[in-house]
């Protein structure tokens, strides 16, 4: 079984030193998802963490300024004010009404300070299964 | 019409169920008729789900916007071939799809094999039949396609529909899903066939000789659907990237790297009779790993940018997958015995240890790509805080990973079996070597400071060499033994022994990708509100805004800004990026103006029009390298399309099988 050990020590030393990556990364790069409301009940424990916060681009808030995109989300009638100063351009899908995802960190002026979005269209895709129904346009009326 | 869809695919359902059972009950109690009447069940079970198939394909494409489906996911301004793409662009369709190259794939394998494995071929059936009738169930039962849209009791039409998701609506991404599933379901074969084997404890490695090609063949569709899909992000999403992380990409990558791992580890299996427990085990993974991708996209597991819409889906893949992982790892522990290895480890210097790491290391990249794609999951179970990690943990681990693994490439095949002498060390690595070491200095004489870039660089060249010499080495011997040139004696080389030297392409073909993806070290972007006449420095180009135009056509409306770009004075070309805005789906799009050269493409995106509307926002980078990912990719797929000639030379292992090989051609079992 001697022969073993040696294989056995480069493979500890393999798998250690991704578990080291893998672990010091997390510390790094983690980021919490939090709902709107979460972040408003976390008090001083916001402006420290990265967060991730999901919701509904509020109709007609997106506003560009300078080298700035402000715009709201709002999820069950909470509402979030949001600043991206990313240098990436905003996706494609990102516009009213799209289901959004900030990525970044609670500004102590209340702001949500975003520095990566990921925007969803709420309308495609797929419909969520409940608006199914609701299909496309009028029906043809058969008369 | 979609009564007779929804009857074909509900009677495929009940043959697929026939042909379980026949096959199986038929194996069991030794009834040759039944055996073949299943295999006859499998036919059939093609012809039903190709009937359902055509149907839909047929509503798609003449616009029958009765089906909820064909009226969420098709009109009628879209082009022909994204109608027929349409099959595949929506949750219901795509599941159809699956089922149906599943029974492409079944009904190949059943005839193929009509002669052969016949004590095998049951099982596999039986296996094949019962993944198909999973997907069957999701089929007729969770997500049926043919759902029609009904007002107060009556089936009804729309005007017109929704169209497919223009980000879908690009060449690459038309076949990039089919390529990606054609490797997905392919797997489910070499699966078929180890829990066969393993099932009747056939003597020999009949299963991995059989499916040797399938997995091939599977692998090269899975490399090319991946590389498709980087394509399409970088020339559709409009930020410059190719890869992002994001869990629907991770899911297709995941059972690409487990399949990888088994065209390795076979190699062992083939000829010295090791692994093969673990070759059971890899298989099995590598197809539950894509089921695992088919539901995560499916299931709102994960959040991700481009996954289907949350659905009912998950406890029916939960459960499937449950069932599969606790037969497998049943069979796998009750003949343990059977899966004897037949030789032991004797070196660390050695072809054997050189697999072993190869394995390890793209297993371990596996179960990290999982860890990070599911760590919402995970620790949301633990902590009930839900973290999510992003890009750049997955670039903190997967980069030394894949630097480890480019150095395996280059090492790992030079290396003898059992052990190898220090002599044959320095004949095969000496220059390769030290040809590296020198260039690693020159880049860092010329100023390039970054840690990653400069071992990548030096590694590509290391392995780029040592391939280089192999194929030079045994030209150079046929072509004075042959009198040959050297050219013809390259081919002749090739030809005589595929397998290895088509391998050592796909090795060539990676270091050109990883050439590719070191120049994203040296990337670099600006982006500015440009009118016309405005002008931006980027790198050594100037990009000058010379026309800004919008319009529009029946499917989109667009914007677009026309850019001379000129270097050092001298104009070089123009690029016209553009921003289209699709009507029926009410989304936008960019088309990127890219001048793509071998050492940087260009890049310049419309980043949409500025608020006042008289200017354009201009996204400008210069990705140093990027289109050596393309071309190693080709490279990639013309060396495993090598390895899939037959070699000229019939390669005789010096491994001794008494068992098995009299019993491959077996009749039909008593």
């Amino acid at each position: 079984m001697k022969k073993y050990g040696k294989f056995a020590a480069l493979i500890a030393v393999v798998i250690g030193a991704l578990v080291w990556l893998a672990s010091t990364g997390v510390s790094e790069t983690k980021t919490y998802y939090k709902t709107i409301a979460e972040v408003g009940q976390m008090g001083d424990k916001a402006f420290e963490q990265r967060l991730r916060v999901a919701g509904d681009v509020a109709s007609g808030s997106i506003q560009h300024a300078k080298g700035e995109v402000l715009f709201t989300l709002a999820q069950d009638k909470q509402e979030l004010k949001v600043v991206y100063t990313g240098s990436d351009p905003l996706p494609d899908t990102f516009r009213d009404g799209a289901q959004a995802l900030a990525d970044g960190r609670m500004g102590r002026d209340g702001v949500f300070h975003a520095s990566k979005i990921q925007a969803k269209c709420a309308s495609k895709y797929e419909a969520k299964p409940g608006n199914l129904r609701a299909a496309p346009a009028p029906p043809i009326n058969k008369s | 019409m979609e009564n007779v869809a929804a009857l074909s695919v509900l009677l495929a359902f009940c043959a697929a169920i026939y042909a379980l059972l026949a096959s199986v009950i038929g194996r069991l109690k030794r009834k040759p008729f039944l055996i073949v009447s299943g295999e006859r069940a499998v036919y059939s079970v093609w012809v039903l789900i190709s009937i359902g198939s055509a149907i839909l394909v047929y509503s798609l494409i003449t616009g029958d916007f009765r089906f909820s489906y064909v009226a969420q996911h098709s009109n009628r301004s879209m082009p022909l071939l994204y109608k027929f793409a349409a099959w595949w662009g929506g949750q219901e369709g795509s599941l159809l799809f699956w089922s149906w190259l599943l029974s492409t794939y079944s009904a190949v394998v059943v005839f193929t094999n009509r002669r052969k494995h016949r004590d095998m071929m049951p099982y596999v059936v039986g296996v094949l039949m019962c993944v198909q009738t999973f997907f069957l169930i999701l089929n007729n039962f969770v997500v049926n396609p043919f759902k029609m849209l009904s007002l107060e009791g009556s089936i009804t039409a729309v005007q017109d529909g929704n169209g497919l998701n223009p980000l879908l609506q690009y060449p690459a991404m038309a076949i990039h899903p089919p390529m990606l599933y054609l490797g997905y379901v392919g797997f489910a074969v070499p699966f078929a066939f180890a829990i066969a084997s393993l099932i009747t404890r056939q003597p020999g490695d009949a299963w991995i000789h059989t499916t040797r090609r399938w997995t091939l063949i599977t692998w090269l569709f899975q490399s090319t659907g991946i590389m498709l899909g980087a394509a399409w992000a970088y020339h559709v999403l409009g930020w410059g990237g190719y890869w992002g992380w994001d869990p629907v990409e991770n899911a297709s990558l995941l059972p690409w790297l487990s399949g990888t791992a088994f065209l390795h580890s076979v190699m062992m299996q083939e000829k010295k009779g090791m692994m093969k427990v673990w070759n059971i085990v890899l298989v099995s993974a590598t197809f539950l790993l894509c089921i695992f991708g088919t539901s995560l996209t499916r299931t709102g597991l994960v959040s991700s940018v481009h996954a289907f819409a949350q659905g009912p889906l998950g406890k029916y893949f939960v459960s499937f997958l449950a069932l599969a992982i606790a037969g497998t790892v049943y069979l796998i522990l009750d003949r343990l015995e059977y899966l004897r290895s037949e030789s032991q480890l004797e070196s660390v210097i050695s072809r054997e240890s050189s697999f072993l790491f190869n394995n390890l290391i793209l297993l371990a990249s596996c179960f990290a790509v999982l860890w990070g794609t599911l760590f919402p999951v995970i620790s949301e179970a633990v902590s009930g805080e839900k973290i999510s990690l992003d890009a750049a943990w997955f670039n903190k681990l997967m980069i030394p990973i894949g630097l480890f693994l480019l150095l395996l490439t280059g090492v790992g095949p030079l290396f003898a079996w059992r052990r190898t002498s220090s002599e044959s060390l320095r004949r095969n690595f000496q220059w390769p070597g030290i040809a590296a070491v020198v260039l690693v200095g020159a880049l860092l004489a010329a100023g390039v400071r970054s840690f990653y870039a400069l071992i990548s660089f030096g590694f590509c060249l290391f392995v780029a060499l040592t391939v280089l010499m192999e194929f030079y080495r045994g030209a150079r011997a046929i072509a004075a033994k042959n009198s040959m040139n050297l050219l013809r004696a390259t081919y002749e080389l090739t030809h005589r022994n595929t397998r290895r030297y088509g391998g050592y392409l796909v090795h060539m073909g990676i270091v050109l990708m990883f050439i590719g993806f070191t120049g994203a070290a040296f990337n670099k972007s600006d982006v500015k509100e440009m009118g016309v006449g405005d002008v931006l420095d980027l790198s050594h180009y100037q990009l000058k805004v010379v026309d800004i135009k919008e319009g529009e056509n029946e499917n989109y409306q667009w914007h677009r800004a026309t850019v001379l770009v000129s270097r050092g004075g001298d104009m070089i070309g123009t690029l016209e990026p553009e921003k289209r805005f699709y009507k029926a789906s009410r989304q936008g799009t960019s088309e990127v103006g890219v001048r793509p050269r071998l050492n940087e493409d260009l890049y310049l995106n419309f980043g949409g029009m500025s608020d006042d509307g008289a200017r354009a926002v201009i996204q400008a980078y210069v990705f140093p390298l990027v289109s050596w990912i393309w071309i190693g990719g080709l490279v990639l797929i013309g060396g495993t399309l090598v390895c899939l000639v037959p070699s000229k030379v019939k390669m005789q292992y010096a491994r001794t099988e008494v068992v098995g090989i009299t019993r491959k051609y077996a009749e039909v079992p008593k």
